[in-house]
């Protein structure tokens, strides 16, 4: 029968409640704000045929040519690949494949020739590509210390735990740990041009700027601050048991060598999807008028140190030119297209819908 | 229990039992307190719990997928935000504590008056209470500044009643008046342990080597206030948290929307999909790892724990859980809570809501319910005091054949002047100056007429200063009548328990009361007897017609004729009358009637039937003098509010427990009756035959009822039948009646009262009536109790699946307000007895109209888009980890930053949809008004139900399914425009992280109607914020300082600065927007909804300009019925003639030589008291299951108590 949620504050609100003509009300009177009484200007619109139907007009219109363009750039873009994986007896690699055994210390090489039927202007890039590598699973991804590989001297020396089973061996610390690092892709890839005369030019390859900014940068740093002997800064250190190599011998460059070293960055790059390229060396542009790899027959030297038989990855060798919008990439330019396209139909569609159908003057015939 | 021990003024031999102190706590925590008892109550919720072991899943690295924090800093935010809120709330309920424990009162202590604090009372201590002051615990009363320690409080505070109640002290402490003879009292009260029965105390008084009885009203519970009496003491039986009122403070059984329970169903089918999404992607992920994965051994070897692909798949499983878990968001519910906050605070901040002349807003009570108001189906209403404003007006009368009185609503008449009468009462209003006329012209049926309406009485009198009159009546009819008598110069002045004074046009006139003849519900009338000065006795008679004109002398014959004429059109007008009849006495006949009269009255057995043959002998052959109007005023818009409603398809119900035949009126008055209906079914357990079945057997009158019921179903159905025929061609619907219910176009309305309504509500009955309500346009149930009340409100409920509101004012109408889905309280005359049970309360009933058509469907207008959104968002917030899983080989690898996944719902995205949930309007406020139809969405669960919440989920699904492969296309190749690739998983993540800001934020604006300045503040703020934080987070600088925790260094700068990318985010966008735009448009341009109608309509009115709006007028038809309400409970008239509540100048009158009168008399008193208990108990006893709550007191307001 009582108030079930007692307040004390109500024994006291009755007293001015039960004379009204007391007089002494008090001013409980809400505050004539436009918040309080929900007033607030604003803005309101409505999905009329007037403001939707040029909005699909006008996208379509928009879409399609940035479309165009972006397939016409796209499709300018001169872009050759070749599979180096070897799994075919017909393939040049197909022994250093076969013969694939981590115990062997001496690489086997393999010299694959090629044709490049156009001539590749200005900057080429050059990338390798894998494919079936899940770079991107869980497990995988996280086998990393961002402390160790940015110069921290305690991570160095122990590493974090997501780096297992790849963090210690025999209780000695790898630098750099975790699997991302253990199998960095240790393919070497080299280009001749053979030139029409029967020499084979060797095409200079460069190996930096290949990593972003802020990575080469920022991100990765050696331990030692700047200390240029990184054997020394190194010491009591391990290399990844899938290396050849110690970390501070990835180059004879100190600004590319140990964790700096851009081969490396890019590998630690994992990639989104199990299918990818990164890049590996640039081919600068020359600086007189000829094209940067002229028509003609290439060979593409490779030291097969990388296995991928055995998950059924492919390995790719690929070169490119850009543009504007980056590689060849014929996908955004057909959806463009397409969505342009479907919503300049739509618009069409609607257009006519609401012409024949549409309630344009509704607002008579409200009933109660 | 065991029994309690008190004794007065020894607070050592109290303090032995340690009682509670009279210090309140409705706070909950104190500092030290608050932080484990508040997460402890948060952690019982479902929603944190599941949260919480989310956070122990992602702390096992074997299967943690996501860090810590992502689940722990929105936990934490959740916690906080509620704590904060509770942490307020608790600070508020202490300050009102402190309020209360800090008022002062006068307590004894070693022999004078002390202020004290309230919370320093004791038990045991005898306090001093003035005027007006609230009663500080539960204590005795000892003894009062009046005589025979009689005082009078008013409980308001604790069962809603505003009458006066008596209170009377023992006759032994009664004269304990001073402070010495206090001092030395020592009495020892064993009483029974604290409960919450307020109608009920027993214990002894032990004192002086004497038991004393104790009972209730010797009682004065805290929360009471004492009235008309100067002062009095007590002695504090229970203090503080033991006293009745705390008691009573339960918690209320906490109510919870129809959206709420869908809510909860869908959380649950989310988890259910949850769950499969996990075992799909783990059974994916075991075929992963065994075609695949066993493969990729070399570069990634298992770890030392994953024993097979089947053990890693069960791991993985859990790790899914993880990641997939924002699909059931855990900002939900706080956001919910803040939207219906936000809307409850808009209700009390309603200027259109708030009632200026009582000083009273809206008040939203409950902050949970809000949305629900949007969808109410049937309102339960009280009448009295919800729809009338329980004030009588005397408004017209017929006196001696001559009718006065204009109908105010025909003409605009001016005001009569009663300037020549210094008494009158300035407030009282009279429409024609005949009646002036007559009364200046000294006609003596005039005079005698108004003389009995001044004498034939109970009220008290009460005069402050001089001509300053207050009058303490007890029903609002006697005290309109009285008020009205002395406005025409016959004005009460006084009264003691021998003589009324009365000032007769400027001339002061004492009549001799010899006898009140009081009124009860069988008599149906009530009279005096007085000698005049002039030595003349005469009888004054006023009462229900049909009474009164039975017990006419045959002279009065022609006369009757006319009165009854002017009777039955003051009945049409809704109207309460009384017919008013005198007669004179000879002297020797009163002399030996009134001497039987004293030997009756002192019969102990049958005295009440011996009294009222008595009574009956000498109220015989009087003569009629004319007879009074009063008119029961409606509040303000009623009928108004009512038409709105019914357009908006709410049904309205009325549960009165007043008489059929004021019901009816009402109900005319209100155009819920109409002339123009096809029938008014009325089922009166009161027509003969049915009384009489109802004796003979139960069964006949089952079959009775119940055919009657069906026919009357028939009836309906069988003529929309025919009227149907000619358009509708359909036979077969003859088997399916519910086809007719839409069908019919006929107006029929129901009226049933209590009695009847006892048998149909028989489970075998109760569905036939709930059809036959149905099918009705109004139904009206009269004389029904309280728990009638509640169980009409539970049938609906049960069979109906609607939404039910119930709106009182008084006592009466709490159980009704606790069973209804919505109680709402009218804080009105009764006290607040109904608004401290109800969730809403206001205090005109007119307002109801704006709290469901406006803030109703607002509220839930704007928590269907946000429940919409809430879900649309997190689907296509969270699938894509779906998507992405097929090409990560399932490893519960995340698409997006940890960060990311940690803001996402809390910080990117939740203040937007939030101003949406809070600001939003399809329709201003005035065309919600004016098209009441805009309703109808809501009762029938059309903006948000599980069609709405799948096509959300499923566009959620699609947006999702875009995000994802749309940049799955698009990156495998692309490479930035210094060649270095770019399609790395960072990168990725930051694309379709940015994408899903955008389509989200495109989303909702689409999705806003009203964008505010704060919705675009919040929409523009979040994506700047959600840049801002992007690149911060990414900045080398936090890079440096925890080089593990933010690994995405560096990312949206190389991201962000690439066309590529920014092209991909403006496909996704267009992508995922379009379809549902398109959707929208075709849905708004070939169907359009009354919303879109009246919004098109808003807009182009706001271009012409503001336009004069008119309102609905409401055209109010009257016919003819007859109504004879005159019903309040028994009355004061024993109390009066003892003199009991008459206070004496002297104390010399008390020793007066009446000696034996007083004995004589106080036996009259003390029956009279317990009549009274037995009427307040009467309710409980009765209805044997009523719920608690209406369990204990008087339930009812005075005129719906005539029933009992």
């Amino acid at each position: 029968m009582m108030a079930s949620s007692y307040s004390a504050k109500d024994e006291d609100g009755h007293i001015t409640v039960s004379g009204p003509g007391g007089g002494t009300l008090r001013n409980k009177k809400p505050e004539n704000t436009a918040f309080k009484q929900q007033r607030l200007p604003a803005w309101q619109p409505i999905l009329t045929a007037g403001t939707v139907l040029p909005a699909f007009f006008i996208i379509g219109l928009i879409f399609i040519p940035i479309g165009i363009g972006l397939y016409v750039t796209s499709n300018n873009i001169k872009e050759f690949e070749i599979d180096y994986t070897g799994d075919d007896t017909s393939s040049p690699c197909y022994n250093c494949a076969q013969n694939f055994s981590w115990n062997n210390t001496k690489s086997c090489t393999c010299i694959i020739p090629f044709q490049l039927d156009q001539p590749y202007e200005s900057n080429v890039f050059m990338y390798y590509g894998l494919s079936n590598f899940y770079q991107n699973h869980r497990r995988y991804v996280k086998s990393r210390d961002d402390s160790q590989l940015n110069g921290n001297i305690d991570s160095l020396k122990k590493p974090s735990k997501e780096c297992e089973p790849y963090a210690s061996v025999d209780n000695k610390p790898i630098a750099p740990c975790g699997a991302i690092a253990n199998s960095m892709f240790n393919d070497t890839l080299k280009l001749f041009y053979n030139d029409p005369n029967g020499t084979s030019v060797p095409i200079l390859l460069t190996s930096t700027g290949i990593a972003w900014w802020t990575d080469k940068h920022v991100k990765f740093r050696n331990p030692g601050g700047n200390n240029a002997n990184l054997t020394a800064v190194f010491q009591g250190t391990v290399k990844p048991v899938n290396w050849h190599r110690p970390v501070y011998e990835l180059d004879t460059d100190p600004e590319n060598n140990g964790f700096i070293n851009e081969d490396f960055i890019v590998w630690m790059r994992t990639a989104a999807l199990p299918t990818f390229r990164k890049l590996y060396r640039i081919i600068q542009k020359n600086n007189n008028m000829a094209p940067t790899l002229p028509r003609g027959n290439y060979t593409l030297v490779v030291d097969y140190n990388y296995p991928v038989r055995s998950f059924e990855g492919r390995k790719r060798m690929i070169l490119s030119t850009i543009s504007w919008m980056g590689g060849k990439n014929p996908f955004l330019g057909i959806a463009y297209i397409t969505v342009g396209s479907v919503c300049f139909f739509l618009g069409v569609v609607l257009l006519v819908i609401h012409h024949k159908y549409g309630n344009r003057n509704n607002s008579a015939n409200i009933s109660n | 229990m065991k029994e309690r021990r008190v004794k007065a003024n020894a607070w050592d031999y109290n303090d032995r039992f340690s009682y509670a102190d009279n210090r309140i706590k409705t706070s909950k925590y104190n500092i030290f307190t608050f932080l484990p008892i508040n997460l402890f109550e948060q952690f019982q919720r479902v929603a944190n719990a599941y949260f919480s072991v989310l956070l122990i899943l992602q702390l096992i690295p074997e299967i943690s997928s996501l860090s810590w924090f992502t689940t722990i800093v929105p936990l934490v935010f959740v916690l906080v935000i509620t704590a904060v809120k509770d942490a307020t709330d608790d600070y508020f309920r202490y300050k009102s504590d402190q309020q209360v424990n800090n008022r002062q009162s006068q307590v004894l202590i070693r022999g004078s008056l002390q202020n004290e604090k309230w919370m320093n009372v004791r038990v045991g201590d005898i306090i001093k209470l003035e005027n007006n002051q609230f009663v500080a615990a539960d204590i005795l009363l000892l003894c009062s500044s009046e005589p025979y320690g009689l005082c009078y409080v008013e409980t308001a505070e604790l069962d809603g009643e505003t009458n006066l109640k008596v209170r009377q002290a023992l006759t032994v402490t009664s004269d304990l008046g001073d402070i010495s003879k206090l001092m030395d009292f020592d009495g020892e009260v064993i009483c029974e342990p604290p409960n919450n029965k307020l109608d009920r105390f027993t214990g002894t008084l032990y004192w002086k080597g004497n038991k004393y009885p104790l009972d209730n009203e010797k009682m004065l519970l805290r929360g009471c206030v004492l009235r008309n009496t100067e002062w009095c003491f007590g002695m504090v039986i229970f203090a503080g948290s033991q006293t009745k009122l705390m008691q009573n403070c339960g918690r209320t059984k906490l109510k919870r929307t129809s959206i709420d329970k869908l809510m909860n169903t869908l959380v649950l089918w989310i988890f259910a999909f949850l769950i499969c999404m996990g075992v799909v992607l783990a059974i994916g992920h075991t075929i992963w790892e065994t075609y695949v994965g066993t493969n990729f051994r070399v570069f990634l070897p298992w770890d030392t724990f994953q024993i097979s692909a089947v053990f890693s798949g069960f791991l993985t499983f859990w790790s899914y859980i993880i990641i997939l878990n924002t699909v059931v968001p855990i900002s939900l519910y706080v956001s919910v809570e803040v939207l219906r906050l936000g809307h409850s605070y808009f209700i009390n901040w309603d200027r259109k809501m708030y009632h200026s002349p009582m000083g009273t807003a809206a008040e939203a009570r409950t902050t949970t319910l809000n949305e629900e108001l949007g969808q109410v189906e049937f309102i339960f209403s009280d009448k009295t005091g919800t729809l009338t404003q329980n004030i009588m007006v005397f408004s017209k009368c017929s006196i001696n054949g001559q009718m006065y009185g204009m109908d105010r609503l025909k003409k605009k008449t001016a005001c009569v002047d009663f300037s020549f009468n210094p008494l009158c009462d300035r407030r009282f209003k009279f429409f024609d100056s005949s009646l002036v006329e007559a009364i200046k012209m000294e006609d003596p049926a005039v005079q005698e007429f108004f003389r009995l309406l001044a004498l034939c009485h109970t009220v008290m009198p009460e005069e402050k200063s001089e001509g300053n009159l207050v009058y303490q009546a007890q029903s609002p009819d006697e005290g309109a009548l009285v008020t009205a008598a002395r406005n025409f110069g016959f004005v009460f002045r006084a009264r003691t328990p021998e003589t009324v004074t009365l000032c007769e046009m400027g001339r002061t006139v004492t009549y001799q009361l010899l006898a009140i003849l009081d009124f009860n519900n069988v008599r149906k009338r009530m009279s005096v007897i007085v000698r005049s000065p002039e030595g003349q006795i005469k009888l004054y008679s006023k009462g229900a017609d049909t009474i009164i004109f039975e017990r006419l002398d045959p002279s009065s014959e022609n006369l009757m004729y006319t009165t009854s004429e002017h009777l039955s059109e003051f009945a049409g007008e809704g109207l309460r009358t009384l017919a008013l009849a005198y007669k004179d006495l000879d002297e020797d006949y009163f002399k030996v009637w009134m001497k039987r009269l004293l030997f009756a009255s002192t019969v102990i057995e049958n005295r009440e039937d011996q009294l009222a043959v008595l009574y009956d002998e000498i109220e015989l052959g009087m003569k009629l003098l004319g007879a009074t109007a009063i008119e029961d005023k409606l509040q303000e818009g009623v009928p108004e509010t009512i038409a709105c409603l019914n357009l908006a398809d709410i049904k309205i119900w009325v549960l009165t427990g007043d008489k059929l035949e004021t019901a009816m009126n009402i109900g005319y008055s209100c155009n819920m009756l109409r002339d123009d209906m096809n029938e008014v079914f009325v089922i009166s357990g009161h027509s003969l035959q049915d009384v009489r079945l109802e004796e003979n057997s139960g069964v006949i009158h089952f079959h009775c009822l119940s055919s009657f019921l069906r026919s009357a179903k028939e009836h309906i159905l069988g003529l929309s039948r025919v009227s149907s025929a000619g358009h509708v061609e359909k036979t077969d619907a003859f088997a399916d009646d519910s086809v007719f219910e839409e069908a019919i176009i006929a107006e029929y309305a129901l009226v049933i009262n209590g009695h009847s309504l006892a048998h149909v509500l028989e489970p075998q009955l109760e569905h036939i009536l709930l059809d036959l309500a149905c099918l009705c346009k109004t139904v009206i149930c009269c004389r029904v109790t309280p728990m009638q009340k509640a169980q009409v409100v539970e049938l609906v409920k049960r069979h109906k699946r609607a939404v039910t509101l119930a709106i009182g004012d008084g006592a009466n109408d709490v159980s009704m307000i606790k069973t209804a889905h919505i109680g709402v309280g009218i804080s009105g005359q009764e006290g607040m007895q109904a608004v401290l049970a109800s969730d809403y309360s206001f205090a005109q009933f007119r307002y109801l109209q704006r709290l469901l058509l406006v803030h109703g469907r607002w509220s839930y207008f704007r928590m269907c888009n946000f429940l919409g959104y809430f879900f649309y968002k997190n689907f296509a917030f969270t699938l894509v980890h779906f998507w992405y899983g097929f090409f990560c080989g399932f490893s519960a690898q995340t698409v997006y930053d940890q960060w990311f996944i940690t803001l996402f719902n809390i910080v990117y995205t939740s203040l937007p949809v939030l101003a949406m949930g809070l600001f939003d309007q399809d329709v201003n406020d005035q065309n919600s008004l004016r098209y009441p139809s805009l309703y109808k969405p809501g009762q029938q669960n059309l903006l948000f139900n599980k069609r709405q919440f799948f096509l959300c989920t499923l566009q959620g699904m699609a947006t999702s399914f875009l995000l994802f492969f749309i940049p799955y296309g698009a990156f495998p190749l692309m490479v930035k425009e210094d060649g270095s690739p770019f399609s790395d998983q960072q990168a990725f993540a930051v694309t379709i992280a940015t994408s899903l800001v955008i389509v989200v934020s495109v989303q909702i604006g689409l999705d806003t109607h009203y964008w505010t300045a704060v919705n675009h503040l919040f929409i523009w703020g979040s994506l700047m914020v959600y840049f801002a934080i992007l690149f911060a987070m990414q900045s080398d600088g936090l890079f440096g300082i925890f080089p593990s925790s933010f690994p995405f260094i560096g990312t949206a700068r190389n991201c962000l600065s690439e066309k590529s990318v920014w092209l991909v985010v403006l496909l996704t966008t267009v992508v995922c927007v379009m379809p549902g735009l398109v959707v929208r448009f075709l849905r708004v341009d070939l169907f359009p909804t009354l919303t879109d109608k009246v919004r098109r309509l808003q807009q182009s009115r706001k271009k012409q300009g503001p336009q004069e709006q008119n309102l609905r007028r409401v055209r109010r038809t009257s016919s003819r019925r007859s109504a004879y309400a005159f019903s309040h409970q028994q009355g004061f008239g024993e109390l009066i003639t003892s003199g009991k509540n008459i206070r004496r100048s002297t104390v010399s009158s008390l020793c007066s030589p009446e000696r034996i009168a007083q004995s004589h008399s106080s036996s009259w008193i003390e029956n009279m008291l317990k009549r009274k208990n037995e009427v307040s108990c009467a309710s409980p006893e009765s209805e044997g299951g009523a719920p608690k709550s209406v369990k204990g007191t008087v339930c009812m307001d005075p005129t719906d108590q005539a029933q009992f």
